[in-house]
């Protein structure tokens, strides 16, 4: 059968806008921290924003406030005196005309500015949380699904570009248009504005009405969503079991009762929803419809000094006064959206960074006569480990040889639960060390606290004598190849992977990697050799050719000591073959720190040691251990389970 | 495309079409207000009549209520017809993938599918209620406020047209320009989150190289790129509101302009210039929001596309026209069969592959990964169909017999196989509905699956979390074998499904087949020898072809391939960690 993805990728749940509100711990301090973190660099850039809006919103509404000029001392005079001069009109309507082109100028600037804003803000946020993942320890990716890491930088990042770019702006906006109008207002006609406010005041009360009645259909709808989108991708991913069984009948039958009541409660949901806009907009008409009428009776009569311009201008006041209080209350709900992903991030970007205190660093050598070595720029196989010690403000150097001693090391996941049990255990450079046992047993565990990939419990780890902790990460890491179980490849060329061992590395120098490992005849076949771009984790690949590769990109790196994880999955003969050889010739002569499945490897090993349950129960060669004829014995002979047969 | 998914909205016609026509309404009874606020002004406040303000102020509260009730009415059905069309077409679906073969499966793989099913049906529901009630509402809109305007005053309402013309070809033009950048940009923009995904998932690489600045490096340059063209696309986008602006503000002073001469000239009212007014704000409003739908449009055109690639898929194995009804044996002929996934593969992933196998037979299968072995028995149960040649079953062609009854009597323990959240009863059923409790517990004794079920709290009763993450490998490859069983099949296929099972109780499963179920015959996909060794023959499979077939001994003697790996296994190599296996 083909290879296939059988994990369909969790698609973080959309989150509908009126999904129920997330839970966020202290939106107002949380909403401060964004803020600060956009100014850090945009402070001039949102000072000249928030002037545009003041401008644009300002220049809008003296447009509305000149129709009352208009009416009132301009085409009534004139409908009544005769006096047909339109200069004075002109000149007003010039003056008008000016502040209209200022605020289309600076609407355009507000605009134009808000998207460095909210672009630069959300590059620098990416990069700062990429380069924050990176510096996180192993442990971080154990315990947050890739899934939930990967929906930071694809949901979250979007809604926070939404915030930045246009509610936290058109929320400035309706906020000034509101308080501006308002004034207006008010110096247009008080009652008529007490009016208006009355009016509002209903529209938020039937919108806060509505707005709980639909809540609770919301979350039933939220509750069917995740159970049908559940049902879907358990019957989806087991599909080929269902056509195995012939369960399609059943299996549509509990989909479309799912589907159904689904249906039932989407709709009502969204009934709700979808009446918010005809009250928002019709009861604003009633409103429109009632400063009308009573503004009609206080022009005709003339009372409060009222006019016809005035009324008009009053109108047309109020339907934009309406608009911006409907659009305040959904800006806030984007608002509080966004926050609860700025909330995620900042959550990833407050993780603690792997503790690297180290100080002794690994440099190339050269060897002097007197057998002393001196640092070097460039590669000449010979290492050495830089001291620099601060009280006698001297540096000494000392070879890197390759010895690795575990000096009763304990180490848990966490600290309640302990895995690995007083692991003692001793490699003379050069050596080779294989690890064997039952899955679970704790080999992988022991190889990835070498590297530290995670920091042990209790004991120490010497490497040539220094504890590992002393050694900083990236050269302790650069000190050691890896070749992992699951081989993971970059999307890029052949040669850029390969490459990834050793960054500067030259043509030949890759290509010889590749002999080494074996993978240059394969390599060569590809469509376009070296340079055949790989994708999706080098799916074009078969899994030994993967494997062939990651046994190239070790061997460039040229490390002095390695941790092998061979592949449990078998591949095809000759490819196992090539694939063994690769790896026989990549250990030779250094240390090696091997999880053996095959025999010729644990044969082949100078120290083999078993591990059952998080402990060495055996160590030896496989002459010794094979005459003690305890655990080793049985995993090599299969004797007491064949005894059952 | 719109015909495929206009199909599904059936019983949620009515409600399709009374969306529209409320919107309408809503939209009707909206624009009489400025013409009624013209009359209030010139007949009322300008004539000194009162009566007349009373009167008209009572029809346009009127109009306006009667606005808000076909605006409440045009949301109810909108969210009917939307959820319902959701609904079907989430039905249709969901009912297409059941036909569908494993082929048609693999085309899509599960994750692209899941995908489908939820996500894009949701954006299709979006964009479908959207279309009903704002794609007629703002035209309506903008043609009832051009008509009104025009029917007020035909000079100035020219100046509306000549401005919406205008600002409409200037709108299209940024919308079209900025699709393509934001086209172009989301793809880089997938491509950056791509490589997040790689790091996440291959961090120990990063980190055992020490690597974590050229991948920061890496990212770095990738953002860099994606902030420029973003910023390149969004500063046309921020074009958009300034010219909005322009627009009417220009309208704004013309009217201004021309409406106080012309009312100085008596040729138009107060009231009116204050009607075209409201109407130039409707106007331009509904453009704008017609921009806004056609973007939200083109957006959810890729979800509906992907919607419908699986409505049209046709599913490749279908029953024949008169199907046979019945299994007559177990026996299976592979005759010159030919096999490959796509039809335009370069190579065949099986090899002219002939066999015959007999009644009751027991056959083991062994090869390395690749080599073809579930293919193989694939083909058997006509999971997927031959390119040439033909597999007979009970002598005859697969392909003539009924599927269902073809595969109740063919049962296969796939590789990948899948418990369901349920009972563990409910999963067994799946071999048989109207299986009795005895039936179960003496199928699971079979798969030696009753010897852990019984022990656990609620025995046959446990309930089996999503994907049987609460019961370890070994334990989920006995249950589903003991489904399997459950069939009482005629050919029982087993691909690799002891793998994760100890050696011991390996072998106790195939005493027991051997002991109960003699006359059916058995297919057992291993990596093991020891798994196979004691069948009745065994087939070696290298490349898509096959290498040997016989019995233990045969191969053991003139097989090369099964000489190797029965020499590196018997003499202890094999996997260290077998018994945990998962």
């Amino acid at each position: 059968m083909p290879e296939q993805n059988s994990k369909p990728i969790k698609g973080p749940g959309r989150r509908g806008p009126m999904g129920p509100k997330p839970k966020i711990k202290n939106p107002g301090k949380l909403f401060v921290r964004l803020m600060k973190y956009i100014l850090r660099y945009y402070t001039p850039h949102c000072i000249v924003v928030v002037a545009c809006i003041i401008a644009t919103v300002l220049s809008s509404v003296q447009g509305t406030m000149f129709i009352q000029t208009l009416i009132d001392d301009y085409i009534e005079p004139m409908t009544r005196s005769q006096n047909l001069d339109f200069g004075p009109l002109a000149e007003r309507m010039f003056r008008v005309a000016v502040f209209y082109a200022v605020g289309v100028v600076t609407a355009y600037i507000q605009s134009r500015v808000m998207v460095n804003v909210s672009q630069g803000t959300l590059l620098r946020l990416r990069e700062e949380m990429f380069s924050k993942m990176e510096s996180l320890p192993i442990k971080y990716f154990d315990t947050h699904s890739h899934g939930d890491i990967m929906s930071m930088y694809t949901n979250d990042i979007d809604t926070l570009r939404q915030m930045i770019s246009q509610s936290i702006p058109q929320f400035i906006n309706s906020l000034i248009t509101v308080v501006s109008v308002l004034a207006c207002m008010m110096v247009l006609s008080v009652p008529l504005t007490v009016l208006t406010l009355v009016m509002v005041g209903v529209v938020m009360y039937l919108t806060k009405k509505l707005a709980g009645l639909s809540g609770s259909y919301f979350v039933a709808q939220q509750k069917d969503i995740g159970e049908l989108n559940g049902y879907i991708e358990e019957m989806i991913s087991g599909q080929k079991v269902v056509k195995v069984f012939c369960h399609e009948e059943e299996s549509k039958e509990h989909f479309s009762e799912k589907n159904e009541k689904l249906y039932e409660s989407a709709y009502q949901a969204n009934q709700f929803a979808n009446m918010l806009g005809p009250i928002n907009a019709q009861v604003g008409n009633i409103s429109y419809v009632f400063c009308a009428i009573a503004g009609g009776l206080l022009a005709l009569n003339g009372v409060f000094d009222f006019t016809i311009g005035k009324l008009v201008s009053f109108l047309n006041f109020n339907r934009s006064f309406n608009m911006p209080i409907s659009q305040i209350s959904q800006q806030l709900n984007a608002v509080v959206m966004a926050l609860a992903g700025a909330d995620r991030i900042f959550a990833l970007m407050d993780e603690q960074p792997e503790t690297d205190d180290g100080y002794v660093e690994l440099v190339n050598a050269r060897e002097n006569h007197d057998g002393t070595l001196t640092e070097c720029e460039e590669r000449t196989g010979i290492w050495a480990w830089k001291h620099f010690h601060k009280e006698e403000n001297t540096t000494t150097y000392q070879r890197l040889e390759g010895e690795v001693v575990f000096d009763h090391v304990d180490f848990g996941y966490n600290d309640e639960k302990i895995i690995l049990h007083d692991i003692e255990m001793y490699a003379k450079p050069g050596q080779k060390i294989a690890f064997v046992g039952a899955t679970g047993a704790g080999k992988t565990t022991i190889t990835n606290l070498i590297n530290r990939f995670y920091d042990i419990q209790d004991g120490k780890i010497r490497y040539d004598g220094i504890n590992v902790n002393k050694i900083k990460k990236k050269d302790l890491r650069q000190s050691l190849g890896v070749v992992l179980q699951d081989t993971h490849l970059f999307t890029g060329t052949v040669e850029e992977n390969i490459r990834y061992g050793k960054l500067n590395a030259s043509h030949e120098e890759v290509v010889n990697a590749s002999k080494l490992a074996n993978a240059h005849s394969f390599i060569k076949r590809l469509p376009d050799g070296y340079n055949t771009m790989l994708t999706g984790d080098g799916a074009s690949l078969s899994q030994g050719q993967r494997q062939l590769l990651a046994i190239a990109r070790a061997a460039i790196a040229d490390p002095p000591a390695l941790i092998l994880d061979e592949a449990t999955s078998s591949i095809d003969t000759r490819t196992e073959k090539l694939v063994q050889q690769g790896m026989d010739r990549l250990m030779g002569g250094r240390t090696t720190f091997v999880i053996a499945h095959r025999l010729s490897t644990v044969r082949n090993s100078d120290c083999i040691m078993v591990l059952e349950d998080g402990r060495i129960i055996e160590r030896g060669t496989h002459d010794e251990l094979i005459d003690r004829q305890g655990k080793y014995y049985q995993l090599y002979t299969g004797k007491t389970a064949s005894d059952l047969v | 495309m719109l015909k495929t998914l206009g199909a599904h909205i059936r019983e949620y016609k009515k409600a399709s079409i009374l969306t529209p026509i409320f919107m309408i309404l809503e939209v009707l009874f909206e624009m009489i207000i400025p013409f009624l606020m013209a009359s209030i002004i010139d007949k009322g406040i300008e004539a000194g009549n009162m009566g007349h303000i009373y009167k008209v102020g009572a029809f346009m509260v009127v109009a306006a209520f009667l606005g808000l009730l076909a605006g409440l009415l045009g949301g109810r059905y909108g969210a009917i017809a939307s959820a319902g069309f959701a609904k079907n077409v989430r039905k249709a679906m969901y009912d297409n993938i059941q036909t569908f073969s494993f082929s048609n499966i693999d085309k899509f793989s599960t994750s692209g599918l899941v995908t489908r099913l939820t996500t894009d049906v949701t954006n299709l529901q979006n964009a479908y209620q959207m279309i009903l009630r704002m794609c007629m509402r703002a035209p309506a809109s903008l043609i009832c406020a051009m008509c009104m305007a025009f029917y007020t005053n035909i000079r100035i309402a020219s100046i509306y047209l000549i401005a919406v013309f205008l600002l409409g070809i200037v709108l299209f033009i940024i919308i079209k320009i900025t699709m393509k950048y934001f086209n172009q940009v989301f793809k880089k923009y997938d491509k950056l989150n791509e490589s997040v995904q790689e790091n996440v998932s291959a961090i120990r690489v990063v980190k055992a190289y020490a690597r974590e600045g050229h991948e920061k490096e890496k990212f770095d340059t990738a953002g860099g790129n994606i902030y420029k063209m973003f910023v390149k696309a969004e500063s046309l986008i921020a074009l958009n509101s300034p010219i909005m602006q322009f627009t009417v503000y220009t309208c704004i002073l013309l009217i201004s302009w021309i409406g106080a001469n012309m009312i100085v000239g008596s040729s138009l009212t107060t009231g009116e210039l204050t009607a075209l007014l409201s109407y130039c704000m409707n106007i331009l409003m509904s453009l704008m929001m017609l921009s806004m739908i056609f973007v939200m449009i083109t957006l959810s055109i890729a979800s509906a596309e992907r919607i419908v690639e699986v409505l049209d898929e046709k599913a490749d194995i279908t029953n024949p026209e008169n199907p046979v009804l019945e299994v007559t044996d177990g026996s299976v002929v592979f005759d010159h069969v030919n096999f490959r996934y796509k039809k335009d593969a370069e190579d065949y992933v099986l090899k002219d592959i002939n066999l015959d196998i007999h009644t009751g037979e027991t056959v083991g299968i062994l090869g390395g990964t690749g080599s073809a072995k579930s293919s193989l028995v694939n083909l058997i149960s006509r999971l997927y169909d031959v390119t040439d040649g033909q597999v007979k079953v009970g002598g005859r062609d697969v392909r003539e017999y009924d599927i269902e009854v073809l595969r109740d009597e063919v049962s296969v323990v796939l590789q990948k196989n899948v418990l369901f959240s349920g009972t563990v009863l409910e999963n067994l059923r799946w071999g048989d509905k109207n299986a009795t409790r005895e039936e179960c517990i003496h199928a699971c004794e079979l798969a030696c699956a009753d010897e852990f079920i019984s022990k656990m709290k609620d025995g046959y009763d446990t309930y089996i979390e999503q994907g049987g993450s609460n019961v370890s490998g070994g334990q989920k490859q006995r249950i589903c074998i003991a489904r399997a069983l459950l069939k009482k099949p005629k050919i029982l296929i087993l691909d690799d499904s002891t793998s994760a099972v100890d050696t011991a109780t390996d072998a106790k499963i195939r005493k027991a087949f051997a002991e109960e179920i003699p006359g059916t015959t058995k297919f057992i996909i291993a990596q093991r020898i020891s798994s196979i060794e004691h069948c009745d023959r065994i087939i070696v499979m290298e490349d898509g072809m096959v290498d040997g077939f016989g019995t233990h001994k045969e191969l053991l003697e003139n097989n090369e391939i099964y000489h190797d790996i029965y020499e590196s296994q018997m003499s202890g190599s094999g996997d260290f960690d077998e018994p945990g296996k998962e």
